[in-house]
């Protein structure tokens, strides 16, 4: 089993609501890349999930898309993001750390030799958004033998069946991408996040991420009230982008921090 | 001998293909599938289809024999399939029109294109104005400084020509800007992808429009030389125009040559020759050969033809070399150049860069081989668009 259910029945226990901040491996530099996840931890992240840097990232907006390519003039690949995690759980072994990226590095790889070593380096889940379920009973199959969860997304215009679909393969949690678009757009309609969450729930039995949109402390607490995780990327990124590079582990901090109260605010919903 | 009836239901052509795309575009997909599904069969829209092909595009595109060139060169007959003459000049047209009358019956009021040499947003923003939709072109900012006629022609049928300056800035670079385009707008907004990639069911869809080329080409050969030709040959980039000629033959025992551009020379590394040099990976939607870095990263490539710049290749067309139907080989920079100029000066046509490199494969071909031999060549579009990028090559200043 992965390190991701202990996480959630801890929260679910204090009655509170895990954050995920999703940051790209290797951005700004390799370097700054495992001292940034501790600082992640420090400000109150119950899970992080780590970009493999792609060349052509199709479902990302704008910021991320500029991380990825900060992340790839230092030559960073899904190896090194690997040997990352390998040196973080050196000091963090109850921290999830979730893998999302693009298939072809996977491809490239190969999903037997990705999944022993991922396991090896202590990744506890791996969403490829660019794996829908149609094509992905292999990997899946690759990922459950190394205990590794598959995360899928889900979006505003996944039918009945496909969600029915996602409940059969998913481990870990599910990742609701809350907004049509890319990620880092900025219109976030919270009515329709909890009528979707309802159906979603209907079928779906373990816990529900909501991502893409959420932006700051309002945003944050109202999506906690919601869902059984927040997950925040662009804003995180559009902090390591704008920050001197002497403040960005005291700045993503102060960031994070500042989202883990907002969060806490929410309190006990479902 | 078995039918070839690629691709499957999910759009596998063998392990190729599929749909490789995140959740929030599986929707539209799945819209897209069913609606083509429906008209695929609707004589009304084959109808329609038709008749724009036949009183808009000027279809069907002759057979051309270049006598004087195949005289010159001293082997097999060189025959040309003219889609140079279809309006706005190349290929691109057809499978234009084709998901534009499908966008119409799908009620969507606004499309989107990327374009790499510009052939396909020309032919994107012409179906636009034709039939009264809004069009938006997502083209590398490279190729809209290399090929600067064909934006001011886009913008002049009224479409908004947006510059991408991400990546490498060029076709593949477009492609993920029109895929983010279309997942933000995709209830009014149609994508009309210009080759025979992408998630299913584009390459299916792209190579049915297409097909036109191939269905003509086997009944002009019969009316015209009272046999099918010994050889095809057309340039592939993404492969559209190729599986256009390809596709309708491949049943028969006819041999067919994909031609990829290998740039400054596949040694060098600046080249598309993707079958050639490149390992199957997933890219835009689907499972194909790419060329790629040993991280799985996409590697600019290079080529003097727009069109043919891009790291990926139609998914049918890497099922085609593994199950060796089809053959695949590289045609630098120079030996385009050349064709292009042989073509100029013995027989009064000025072709594209891009079917420059499927003629220059003839040119190598035809003295090796009996007068008797015909090779058909898909002369794929015309080169007004690249009068710069060949003056250039040539040291000369307008």
């Amino acid at each position: 089993m992965s390190r991701i259910p202990a996480v959630f029945d801890n929260l679910r226990q204090q009655h509170r609501k895990a954050l995920i901040p999703f940051i790209t491996a290797g951005d700004p530099e390799p370097a700054m890349m495992v001292p940034l996840m501790h600082e992640l931890v420090k400000a109150g992240a119950d899970i992080i999930e780590l970009g493999v840097p792609f060349s052509d990232p199709m479902a990302d907006g704008p910021t991320i898309q500029r991380s990825s390519e900060r992340a790839l003039k230092h030559h960073v690949g899904l190896r090194n993001v690997l040997a990352m995690v390998e040196e973080f759980r050196r000091d963090d072994a109850g921290t999830p750390v979730v893998l999302m990226g693009y298939a072809n590095p996977v491809e490239t790889m190969g999903y037997g030799t990705f999944s022993a070593r991922a396991r090896e380096c202590g990744v506890d889940g791996v969403l490829i958004v660019d794996y829908p379920p149609e094509e992905s009973a292999e990997w899946v199959k690759h990922l459950l033998a190394r205990q590794i969860d598959p995360i899928f997304l889900l979006s505003p215009t996944t039918p009945q069946a496909r969600i029915e679909r996602v409940a059969d393969m998913a481990q870990g949690y599910v990742y609701y991408v809350s907004l049509k678009g890319v990620t880092g757009a900025l219109n976030l309609d919270l009515g329709d996040v909890a009528a979707k969450l309802t159906q979603l729930r209907s079928s779906i039995s373990i816990p529900i991420g909501v991502g893409f949109g959420i932006r700051d402390r309002a945003t944050a607490r109202a999506v906690a009230g919601l869902a059984d995780a927040v997950v925040i990327g662009s804003r995180i990124i559009e902090e390591i982008e704008n920050s001197p590079k002497a403040r960005i582990l005291t700045n993503v901090y102060g960031l994070v921090k500042n989202l883990r109260t907002a969060i806490d605010e929410a309190g006990p919903k479902h | 001998m078995k039918v070839y009836d690629f691709p499957d239901k999910q759009g596998h052509f063998g392990p190729y293909g599929g749909i490789f795309v995140a959740e929030t575009l599986i929707a539209a997909l799945e819209e897209l599938r069913v609606q083509y599904e429906r008209y695929r069969s609707d004589a009304a829209f084959q109808a329609e289809f038709a008749h724009e092909l036949k009183h808009y595009v000027g279809r069907p595109s002759p057979i051309y024999h270049a006598k004087r060139w195949s005289a010159q060169l001293g082997g097999a007959q060189i025959l040309l399939k003219r889609e140079d003459l279809n309006h706005t000049g190349a290929h691109k047209i057809n499978n234009a029109i084709g998901q534009a009358l499908l966008a119409k019956r799908m009620g969507k009021s606004r499309v989107i294109a990327e374009t790499g040499a510009g052939q396909h947003g020309v032919a994107s923003a012409t179906v636009a104005a034709r039939y009264g939709m809004e069009c938006v072109v997502y083209m590398g900012s490279v190729d809209v400084e290399r090929q600067a006629a064909n934006v001011y022609r886009m913008r002049l049928l009224g479409a908004t020509v947006i510059p991408v300056e991400s990546g490498s800035r060029t076709l593949k670079d477009a492609l993920n800007e029109a895929m983010r385009d279309w997942v933000t707008n995709v209830e009014n907004t149609f994508y009309i992808i210009g080759t025979v990639a992408g998630p299913h069911p584009y390459p299916m869809m792209v190579r049915d429009f297409q097909a036109i080329i191939g269905r003509e080409a086997i009944g002009q050969m019969q009316e015209e030389y009272g046999r099918q030709p010994d050889m095809l040959i057309a340039c592939v980039g993404g492969g559209s125009n190729a599986i256009g000629l390809f596709y309708p033959y491949l049943d028969s025992n006819v041999r067919m040559i994909g031609v990829e551009a290998a740039g400054r020379g596949i040694e060098t590394g600046q080249h598309a020759a993707t079958l050639t040099t490149g390992r199957p990976g997933v890219l835009h939607g689907n499972r194909t050969y790419l060329i790629q870095d040993e991280d799985g990263q996409i590697i600019e490539t290079h080529s003097i033809s727009a069109g043919l710049d891009y790291p990926g290749v139609g998914p049918e067309h890497a099922w085609l070399k593994d199950s060796k139907r089809a053959e695949y080989a590289g045609i630098t920079d120079d030996q385009a150049l050349e064709a292009f100029h042989a073509l100029c000066h013995y027989e009064g046509i000025i072709p594209a860069l891009e079917s420059s490199h499927a003629l220059a494969y003839a040119a190598r071909l035809a003295p090796q081989l009996a007068r008797e031999k015909l090779l058909l060549v898909n002369l794929s579009g015309r080169g007004d668009k690249d009068m710069a990028t060949v003056a250039q090559a040539s040291d000369i200043t307008f």
